[in-house]
């Protein structure tokens, strides 16, 4: 007897590949479900555009510039790269060029970066796994001056800088903190860099930081670690996930700041940033309008290289200590 | 070497929980002492106190000659195996090793030296460049091991190390473990919850319970001679079954009544637990070990005491049947070390009793059988005390 043909097996992808034999609640489920996606992407061309804008018009004759809208250069394709020339080593107005800019932002991104995760990895390994009384109070406190609003901290911090603090008591008078005479020294961006980065700085590390296995610190003790040789050898390799993330995060909040260096800076041409110089492109006469575009381009191409080239890096860092690799 | 004492050691937490109460321990120089006990009964934080892990609320400690209350952990010549390992993760096997060498500051040719030779002892030469990651559990079990025994302590302080381990690999490594703590000679004190593990490795087992120390002695020791009901009850897989009998010591055969049923007690029985004629007349525990039981048709008059039980469930192992049974009889009213979850049968009175029978056994689920006791072997308690009655 003939062996019996298999019945024919309904294919299953071919019929979903044909929208039309589709059952209706199948369809709606799947366009429904690309629909974020979709308006993930709508967003992201949306913050893109003026992006793109800057970087056309940045690279346009100035006639170009102002004669039209930067998607002209379809019909007009004339490029120069003249604006980035003058904006880096020939600014109008005698004001400083972008190429020395760019290394002040440098100077003061770089130390306002370090200086707040090394003494935030030291302080979160302290509240994180030191024994001493008062630590939750102090945890506490430290996260409660990440409500303190930045600008109303401005003022005091100038008359620190150049006034010092001093207390007098029954005509006595002591010195709180001395007069440095630090306005307008990169130090005193520095230092407020790392005040009010601080608090988040440890934020972030604690939790990372508490969160390392408690025998991996008991084995180090055994094997006679110190608290600093534990702090050097072990927690610090091992945070190093978030250590980057918060060094980027940091990096960029100091390279784009433009508050902290208006204020402390500003009387000092020869050491202000991009952000500050930015705007001094301009002159009162309307010189070097021109030139905005393709300065703005310089700024951002250190966050961008950044964020670009570290990106998995945000991710992970963000996700540190929640999921145990 | 040295020897560890614990004088009436307590520890009691910021929280008021009295963690450990009045340990005494006394440790030889090169013994293996494996402190064993349910979870939460003070076994951990004992071994963590020896190591300096935890602070010791009142007590001595004392290790070789000296007082270590206050000592730091890496003063107290000490080494501690932990049962997630803690190795450091971004070392290589040779740096996790090494690293106290290295915090000490020996020279590196010594360093390279003792790590070559401690991996040698392991088996682990081949993965020296490897990281904690790279490694099967096994793997990184003997890592933890090789950062013991580099550093040639007097003591070496273990807390469940082979639990992470599966099955196979656990008996493994006991052997090794074992085979290892004998070549080196080095004094050990292991915490273990798994009583086959303690009865297998140790020279000497301290049984835990509450905080308490329950007994120690030699594991065949405690198995033949437990103090009290938790120590009975804890040794021993499957474990020791507990009926209530009356004590009948006056007349010309002194017995003890089972239920339906009557033991009679030799007069070995009665020389070797004198303490028994203090309770003629009263309800006595009585532990009957699952290997003291026999198929009587087996057994062929060897004892001469029997029960009748109705067998509730067969498993046939090959190498013996364990049949689980209802006796008619009490049950005694103590709280006893672990509840067998395959003994919670439900349903009818009398007590559940466990037996290990010659596989020859014809004992069938659903039907009657006798087994005859070995009386010789039973074991007697204070219902009141729990503790055992011998003297």
């Amino acid at each position: 007897m003939a062996i019996a043909a298999p019945p024919p097996a309904v294919d299953v992808d071919a019929r979903a590949a044909h929208p039309a034999n589709e059952p209706v609640g199948a369809r709606t489920h799947r366009v429904l479900g690309s629909l974020p996606t979709a308006v993930l992407w709508a967003i992201v061309l949306i913050w893109t555009i003026p992006t793109i804008g800057l970087l056309v018009t940045s690279v346009r004759p100035e006639a170009d510039q102002f004669g039209a809208g930067w998607w002209t250069i379809v019909t007009n394709p004339s490029l120069t790269a003249e604006h980035y020339g003058n904006a880096l080593f020939d600014p109008p107005g005698g004001s400083l060029p972008f190429s020395d800019a760019f290394l002040n932002s440098f100077a003061i991104a770089i130390p306002g970066t370090l200086v707040p995760i090394a003494i935030a990895a030291a302080a979160a390994y302290a509240l994180a796994w030191m024994d001493f009384k008062g630590r939750h109070w102090l945890f506490i406190g430290v996260l409660a001056m990440m409500a303190v609003p930045l600008q109303m901290a401005l003022v005091p911090l100038q008359q620190l800088y150049t006034g010092g603090a001093h207390l007098t008591i029954a005509g006595t008078t002591f010195i709180v903190f001395p007069d440095l005479d630090l306005n307008n020294k990169p130090v005193a961006v520095w230092l407020a860099h790392t005040a009010f980065g601080l608090p988040l700085a440890i934020y972030l590390l604690h939790n990372y930081i508490s969160g390392l296995p408690r025998d991996v610190f008991e084995a180090a003790r055994i094997d006679g670690a110190g608290h600093f040789g534990i702090f050097w050898r072990i927690v610090l390799p091992l945070a190093k996930p978030a250590l980057a993330a918060f060094a980027i995060f940091q990096f960029l909040w100091v390279w784009n700041d433009y508050l902290l260096a208006l204020v402390f800076l500003s009387q000092n041409q020869d050491a202000s940033p991009l952000t500050i110089q930015l705007v001094n492109l301009v002159t009162s006469r309307g010189q070097g309008t021109e030139l905005l575009p393709a300065a703005a381009f310089i700024s951002i191409v250190v966050p961008l290289i950044i964020f670009f080239s570290l990106q998995r890096y945000f991710v992970r860092g963000l996700l540190a200590g929640s999921v145990k690799g | 070497m040295a020897d560890v004492k614990l004088e009436n050691v307590n520890k009691v937490y910021e929280n008021g929980f009295h963690a450990v109460h009045d340990l005494d321990l006394d440790i030889t120089d090169g013994e293996f002492v494996v402190l064993v006990g349910p979870s939460g009964c003070g076994k951990s934080t004992a071994l963590r106190m020896v190591a300096g892990l935890e602070s010791i609320t009142d007590g001595k400690l004392i290790i070789g000659d000296r007082v270590v209350n206050d000592v730091h952990p890496k003063d107290r010549d000490i080494a501690f195996v932990f049962q997630n390992y803690a190795l450091y993760p971004h070392m290589t096997v040779r740096q996790n090793i090494g690293f106290a060498l290295k915090l000490r500051k020996e020279s590196k040719s010594e360093i390279d030296r003792r790590v070559e030779e401690a991996a040698r002892l392991l088996e682990l030469t081949e993965w020296l460049d490897r990281k904690p990651g790279q490694l099967s559990g096994g793997q990184r079990q003997r890592v933890a091991m090789g950062r013991a025994i580099v550093r040639r302590p007097q003591v070496f302080l273990m807390d469940e190390p082979l639990s992470n381990l599966d099955a196979k690999l656990r008996v493994q490594m006991r052997a090794e473990v074992n085979r290892l703590q004998h070549d080196l000679g080095v004094t050990t004190l292991y915490v273990t919850h798994d009583q086959i593990e303690a009865m297998t490795m140790g020279d000497r087992v301290a049984v835990m319970d509450k905080g308490w120390l329950q007994q120690v002695d030699t594991p065949q020791n405690l198995y033949d001679h437990p103090d009290n009901l938790f120590v009975a009850t804890f040794i021993g897989s499957p474990q020791m079954n507990l009926v209530l009998g009356t004590l009948d010591l006056g007349g010309a055969e002194p017995h003890v009544v089972v239920g339906a049923h009557r033991f009679d007690l030799t007069p070995a029985v009665l020389a070797e637990r004198p303490g028994l004629r203090g309770f003629d007349g009263a309800d006595v525990v009585i532990g009957i070990r699952p290997e003291s039981l026999e198929d009587a048709a087996i057994d062929a008059g060897r004892h001469p005491s029997t029960i009748d039980v109705m067998v509730e469930l067969r498993e046939g192992l090959g190498s013996e049947v364990v049949a689980h049974a209802r006796l008619d009889a009490r049950t005694p009213k103590v709280e006893t070390a672990q509840k067998d979850p395959d003994a919670s049968f439900t349903g009818g009175g009398g007590v559940e009793v466990v037996a290990r029978l010659d596989p020859r056994t014809n004992v069938r689920m659903g039907n009657l059988a006798t087994l005859s006791v070995d009386v010789e072997r039973l074991h007697f308690f204070d219902q009141a005390t729990g503790l055992a009655i011998r003297t």
